[in-house]
């Protein structure tokens, strides 16, 4: 009863709700496209406007942009290793920035000035669709480098120091996305229910240190997905003595 | 109860996995694809062509700057054997002009001591021939006086 109450005092959250498209037979959760396709969009002509005129002195966008490369190289090269880092960074570049663009324009962009017929607009990483998505695309990357770099060999790695290992390299195999996929949703959505609530219950002032602690925990949530992408991508290419 | 249609409901529920999954996935590769394209190979150019170019600079003005130490040290050796050489050519002059200075010096004394030894036994001839002259002379005067005396008598 209480618990009912709670809910309907927090209706205007709308936590769990979506706007669904019935495409067929397949149903989609709406609000998650549209947040994406526009930040992603934005995005794409933030990175058109910086690379159009490419200078051997940077100037301006082409500053950051060059600024930005590097700092996804360095974290390829460093967790992926000197070797095949430069097959993957395009990868991991993409998963750093699609998870910090989404989680940064769920945080900065008042969505929910926007009324939509059912659920809400935030950050897609906030929705577990998403971030299954990511972690799904980063176990088949690590499969992938594994084999192709080493081909059987790759599965040396589960014997890797003793054959006791064998039973906890597999459980590292579920884990390991379900980790990357639950660290992602359950922290943008709580800092977006925090902040929801803390709106919601007092609207001057009190949340916004909140949301610059949201900004904060997205920041390095995009770090740490990046980071732990291309240390499992690296981990599987290592090669073993 | 409720908290199942809140969290797991079959329809919506934070929890609620469909077919936004499977399209997100391609979202993302295509993304991949085209971030690719329009982002990392470009930029990666750019920075890679600049670091090769810096790195070449750099090296290029290692050697550079090793050719000049080279040069230098060429140089310095080239300076001391100067040094050395001149010095020596120094020494070998002021010996020689010492050398010269001693004959010279010899020569002037010599020669000086000849022209006087020369003045000095013409100064003594001189003498000697005034001295005879001056007593011829006093024995005519004293013959010239004796003479007259004589005649005045």
């Amino acid at each position: 009863m209480f618990f009912n109450s709670l809910l309907t005092s927090f209706a205007a959250l709308e936590v769990g709700q979506h706007l669904y498209w019935q495409i067929g037979n397949i149903r989609l959760h709406g609000q998650v496209f549209l947040t994406s396709w526009i930040l992603l969009g934005a995005l794409l002509v933030f990175i058109s406007l910086g690379t159009k005129k490419m200078e051997n002195d940077p100037k301006g966008l082409q500053n950051l942009l060059e600024f930005l490369w590097d700092y996804i190289r360095d974290l390829a090269r460093t967790q992926i290793g000197e070797k095949v880092y430069r097959d993957w960074m395009p990868f991991i570049g993409t998963l750093f920035l699609f998870v910090f663009v989404s989680n940064w324009g769920g945080a900065l962009i008042p969505w929910r000035l926007i009324e939509l017929p059912s659920g809400e607009l935030g950050a897609p990483t906030a929705d577990i669709n998403t971030t299954i998505a990511l972690a799904l695309l980063v176990s088949l990357s690590y499969f992938y480098a594994g084999l192709s770099n080493k081909g059987w060999r790759y599965f040396e790695y589960y014997v890797h120091p003793t054959p006791i290992m064998l039973p906890f390299k597999i459980l590292e195999d579920f884990t390991k996305p379900l980790s990357l996929s639950f660290r992602l949703f359950g922290n943008i959505l709580a800092d977006e229910l925090v902040v929801g609530v803390l709106v919601f219950l007092v609207p001057l002032i009190l949340p916004i240190p909140v949301m610059f602690l949201g900004l904060f925990t997205s920041a390095i949530q995009a770090l740490i997905f990046a980071t732990l992408a291309a240390y499992y991508i690296g981990e599987a290419v290592e090669e073993h003595h | 109860m409720l908290a199942f249609n809140y969290f797991g409901a079959t329809e919506g529920g934070l929890f609620d996995i469909n077919a936004t999954l499977p399209l997100m996935a391609i979202q993302v590769v295509a993304l991949t694809y085209i971030l690719n394209s329009l982002f990392f190979k470009p930029v990666g150019n750019v920075v890679e062509k600049r670091e090769k170019f810096v790195s070449n600079n750099i090296i290029e003005a290692k050697n550079k700057l090793s050719e000049v130490e080279k040069l230098e040290a060429d140089l310095l050796t080239q300076l001391q054997s100067a040094r050395t050489e001149a010095l020596k050519i120094v020494s070998e002059a002021e010996n020689e002009s010492e050398k010269l200075y001693k004959e010279a010096l010899e020569l002037a004394n010599n020669e000086a001591n000849a022209s006087k030894e020369k003045a000095r036994l013409e100064i003594e001839n001189q003498t000697n021939a005034a001295r005879d002259q001056l007593s011829k002379q006093a024995d005519d005067l004293s013959e010239l006086i004796v003479n007259r005396l004589i005649l005045e008598k």
